[in-house]
């Protein structure tokens, strides 16, 4: 493959029939970063036809009062899925698949940290875009709205498998997001080039490094929002029916905990896009690196702290109201620090009016009007009145498009010519451009008016009340201007790829390091990397009379932690938003206690053996670790295999303990106490098996003399001996939060 | 005619909500304008010219940073101060005993009013001036009352109860809906609110409390004795029809009395209310209530004697 590029194979193979069948295959199995991307791309792109589509539908049953042109369950089904799929299947894979692509070359890496992973993330996301939509084919879509509020989404009154496919997709799509998030901070810690220090990132990187942290701490949330949705609706739960003791409100907390962090998983790295454009057409570095990479780091941690001002109407009580207020308040700081430092970078510049800086101007005013509509969604008492009212509807659309999407569509004008070869017209860029100002904003301002006036979202029509027709037509016109744009858009990538000006290695006189190989770049990335020794190695370059300052110490000797162990240990993060999410629910049900069966039935002494046995595995794996640090082989065979033993015995236990309880009447749906019991404790023997295949696994490598002293590397071992610990620890809270805090009652 | 405009709030329960509003909208502005007044300046100024080489590269001001880091952090407490008083002013704490239970049913809203006794639906009908401590709860899933003129909106939740205030200076009608989705005809889940002189409203709620009147004629008696013997009695209620007791649905003793039918679909003509008997869900699909295949005479004998209940 050396010497030639990817994009330029791409297009021979399409040229060239007999090349198809072969380049097909190359595509599908491909682990390479830099076509992963490309995949991510083009499934967004897919998605965003379809996504758009529902919406241009729902606008035109909207678009005149008391309309029929739909069935109200149809239009509930195309709000569901518009907003499920512009979420999950558009703006998540088109914001990694610019991740994917550029984070290792501007760090100067050959691929991400685990391409094989890489690809599996990647095919999460058709997966589960083909799951949500194959619910069309079983019953029909589903119509609970993308968060899907219970008791609505319970079975009682939401009976069709369409939930149900909902829940599996964005489960599937959620773990490729966790996956990604892993690889992305093992490629930033382990795969930086030479002279790459932390502190020379460049933006785009460095915030979607921080945003891969957001990343493992809120999927695993929903996914555990997901998993008990669905021990309610296949096995008879009771988590949130409020009819068993389930609280409905609870699933509004879990939801939100990753609901709100997910909008910045969305901005952040539109905010990355937007901090690479600007100064690259201002001609001038971006002011105050420190202050915006600080910024988002503020913006990661604020965003786990502010979820429940989505719930400022669900009755919480006046101290969390004003708590998530004033929370909710203070991340505007932040985020206004950062407009402020790019407005600050025109300043003194020459700003050059490409088509990525129109988006990356029309970016900041939108992204202004945005944050400041929100500000009044933080007020509790204002957002008592805007609430699900169309002004709800126009700002998180100002986030989702007027910032987000803009950001995208700016960074796809960028670094096409880098993924391509070619450069995307000027002229049709700004046909798109232009339509997508005047359409975006015809669409959306019109919609803060309408909700002041009284009108909720989510309603299929409207009485024909005053001003709300012309306002809703308005509305709905708007969205033809933006379709014109998306045509537009997708002939001039086509007309582009096939014939567009040859880009040249850097074509808008950039300074990052993805701008220092061929376009496309090679496989493996790099002939050979320029000197790192500042922000902008390319500008030191191109301007030896006047570089930038050197930042932080020059050390070419740095030795960067291993990938095995920083993926695992980031997996293992993730895993505790997952397991904390269950046991928090276990412990709320606990203090408000339903009659039945309750944690003091449980059998304490039997339980007390089997996990003596799990936490003993976890000292014979150390001894095994040690084994073969000792190249001790058969030494290591024997504590692996003994491990191996004791995890069975736990899980056997687990088992028979199951069994006594079906067999004396408690099952999932008895009460509230046996559903989040066999949830917790089902989802931790679920990892106690999947640590014992593992495991397994290295024992018959072990046994193959593939792996062990002397025969191949210890540190995907020593991963997964993390993970066995990991796992005995959860026993330990699940032991304590179960079996031991019922005795002290 | 009625509106739902929040800009135009008419008790002082909305208007405190207004007034944080107007307070925020004018800081918001204010904002807007320093930052988006930048923003253009800086694109028209520092346009670049052709064959113009790089300008000074200015990595940033420590001060500058701190300075408008500093700024928005006083406006944030400013807003969170104004915040904290309109919360005060629109969401009093609860009165011991509610005026008021509002409890939100697919697609439709039940109001009882415990010191009286009377029981109505969509429509409710409030004493102008004076502020009625409202009880909220739910029968299946979430809805959210909120009448914007009025005051604030608040979710009901099942097996949670929420209060609000409800108060209207003026005698008029409000309107609004629910705004939390709740299902296939969450769109058609509309209120009304009528606030009349105190007076009229003892009136109102005398009338109410009075039973249903034997049937005047044939006709609308072989409607009551249909409205017994089909499925009718399984959901609806009316006072003084031996059996009819089950409040699963609207209650309908004084039906005649309200202006809309299928909570805010129609207004409540005898035509329309014919037309909704005859198949509801040809008219607001998904409701519950099934479309029962009634002959044309039933048809014309129930909502004959339906039209009676005033």
């Amino acid at each position: 493959m050396n010497g030639t590029t990817t994009m330029a194979m791409f297009r021979d193979a399409v040229l060239d029939p007999a090349k198809r069948a072969h380049y097909r295959l190359a595509w599908l199995s491909t682990v390479d970063h830099k076509r992963i991307a490309v995949l991510y791309l083009v499934t967004a792109l897919v998605f965003f036809v379809i996504a758009g589509v529902e919406a241009l539908f729902m606008r035109l049953q909207l678009a005149v009062p008391n309309n029929h042109l739909l069935h109200p369950d149809t239009f509930n089904a195309l709000f569901t899925m518009h907003g499920t799929t512009m979420l999950f299947f558009v703006a998540m894979p088109a914001l990694f698949g610019l991740v994917n692509y550029f984070l290792p070359l501007q760090i100067g890496a050959r691929d991400m940290a685990f391409p094989r992973l890489n690809a599996f993330g990647f095919w999460c996301v058709p997966l589960g875009g083909i799951l949500l939509h194959f619910s069309m084919l079983a019953g029909g879509a589903p119509a609970v709205g993308w968060f899907a509020y219970t008791p609505l989404s319970e079975m009682p009154y939401s009976s069709l498998p369409g939930t149900d496919y909902w829940a599996i997709a964005l489960f599937v799509t959620g773990t490729g997001s966790i996956s990604f998030a892993i690889n992305t901070v093992a490629t930033v810690i382990s795969r930086r080039a030479p002279g790459m220090t932390m502190r020379r990132l460049p933006l785009f990187t460095w915030i979607n490094f921080v945003n891969a942290f957001i990343i493992l701490a809120a999927l695993p949330v929903l996914n555990a929002a997901l998993a008990m949705l669905l021990v309610d609706r296949q096995l008879a739960g009771r988590f949130f029916l409020p009819l068993g003791g389930g609280s409905p409100i609870l699933w509004q907390h879990i939801f939100w905990a990753f609901g709100h962090p997910e909008v910045y998983i969305l901005a952040l790295p539109a905010f990355g896009i937007i901090s690479e454009i600007i100064p690259v057409f201002s001609r001038k570095p971006i002011f105050g690196y420190e202050f915006v990479a600080a910024s988002s780091v503020a913006i990661a941690v604020l965003s786990m702290g502010v979820w429940a001002h989505h719930m400022f109407t669900v009755g919480m009580g006046r101290t969390l109201d004003v708590f998530f207020a004033i929370a909710s308040m203070l991340i505007s700081i932040p985020t206004g620090v950062k407009v402020l430092n790019w407005t600050a970078t025109m300043f003194g510049g020459r700003i050059h009016f490409k088509v990525p800086m129109l988006y990356a101007i029309a970016f900041l005013l939108q992204f202004l009007v945005a944050g400041l509509t929100g500000i009044s969604h933080a007020s509790v008492a204002l957002d008592w009145q805007t609430k699900n009212s169309y002004f709800l509807v126009a700002h998180f659309h100002f986030v989702a498009v007027g910032a987000i999407v803009f950001a995208i569509l700016g960074a796809i004008q960028y670094w096409f010519p880098k993924m391509s070869g070619r450069m995307l017209s000027e002229s049709l860029g700004r046909w798109t451009f232009w339509l997508m100002v005047i359409g975006f904003n015809m669409t959306f301002i019109i919609q803060h008016f309408l909700g002041l006036l009284g009108m909720p979202r989510r309603v299929y029509t409207y009485p024909d009340l005053p001003h709300w027709g012309w306002m809703n037509m308005l509305s709905t016109i708007g969205v033809f201007f933006m379709s014109a744009a998306s045509l537009i858009l997708v002939w001039n990538i086509l007309v582009s790829f096939f014939g567009g000006k040859a880009a040249g290695e850097n074509p808008w006189k950039a300074w990052t390091l993805e701008w220092a190989t061929s376009s496309p770049p090679p496989h493996e990335n790099f002939i050979a990397l320029p000197p790192i020794r500042s922000r902008r190695p390319l500008w030191d370059l191109a301007n030896p009379d006047r570089p930038d300052p050197v930042v932080g110490e020059n050390s070419d000797a740095v030795t960067l932690p291993d990938h095995n162990k920083v993926g695992i240990l980031s997996f293992i993060f993730s895993e505790v938003g997952f397991f904390g999410v269950l046991i928090l629910a276990y412990l709320y049900f606990y203090a408000h206690p339903q009659p039945g069966p309750s944690g003091k039935d449980l059998e304490l002494s039997r339980t007390l053996v089997f996990s003596i046995c799990l936490f003993a595995s976890s000292f014979t794996f150390w001894r095994a670790e040690i084994a073969l640090h000792l190249r001790r082989h058969r030494l290591m065979l024997a504590w692996l295999g003994l491990t191996v033993i004791l995890g069975a015995v736990f899980l056997v236990g687990q088992v028979t303990e199951y069994w006594k309880l079906f067999q004396s009447g408690v099952e999932v749906g008895t009460n509230v106490f046996a559903t989040g019991f066999f949830t917790l404790t089902g989802f931790h023997g679920l990892h106690v098996f999947i640590g014992l295949v593992v495991l397994s696994i290295f024992l018959w490598l072990a046994w193959r003399r593939e792996v062990g002293a002397g025969y191949g590397t210890s540190s995907a071992f020593a991963a997964a001996g993390y993970y066995w610990h990991f796992v005995d620890v959860v026993w330990v809270f699940v032991l304590l939060t179960v079996y031991i805090l019922p005795l002290f009652r | 005619m009625p509106s739902s405009n929040a800009l135009d709030p008419q008790s002082p329960l909305a208007r405190a909500i207004y007034d944080l509003g107007i307070m925020s909208g004018i800081v918001f502005a204010f904002i807007f304008i320093i930052v988006a007044g930048g923003i253009v300046y800086a694109v028209v100024r520092f346009r670049a010219r052709p064959g113009e080489a790089d300008p000074r590269q200015i990595a940033g001001n420590k001060k500058v940073e701190v300075t408008w880091t500093m700024i928005p952090f006083f406006i944030v407490i400013f807003l969170f101060i104004i915040m904290l008083s309109a919360m005060n002013r629109a969401d009093p704490p609860p009165a011991p005993t509610p005026d008021l239970i509002v409890t939100g049913h697919q697609y439709w809203w039940q109001a009882d009013y415990p010191a009286s006794g009377v029981t109505t639906a969509n429509e409710i009908h409030i004493p102008a001036g004076k502020p009625l401590s409202v009880r909220l709860e739910s029968q299946d899933v979430l809805h959210e009352f909120w009448v914007p003129k009025l005051t604030r909106k608040m979710t009901t939740v099942p097996g949670h109860t929420n209060y609000i205030w409800l108060q209207a200076d003026k005698p008029g009608t409000y309107i609004g809906q629910c705004s939390e989705f709740c299902g296939t005809q969450h769109a058609w889940m509309r209120i009304v609110v009528i606030a009349d002189e105190p007076a009229r409203f003892g009136e109102w709620q005398k009338a109410q409390l009075e039973v249903a009147q034997k049937p005047p004629n044939d006709a609308t008696a072989k409607g009551r004795e249909l409205f017994r013997t089909e499925t009718c009695i399984n959901c609806h209620a009316i006072n003084g029809v031996p059996d009819a007791n089950v409040r699963v649905a609207p209650d309908l003793t004084h039906v005649a009395s309200r202006r809309q039918l299928g909570a805010g679909i129609m207004p409540n003509t005898p035509e329309n209310m014919r037309r909704w008997i005859t198949n509801p869900q040809a008219i607001k699909p998904g409701a519950l209530m099934p479309d029962f295949n009634l002959t044309n005479e039933e048809v014309d004998q129930l909502s004959e004697y339906l039209s009676t209940l005033r």
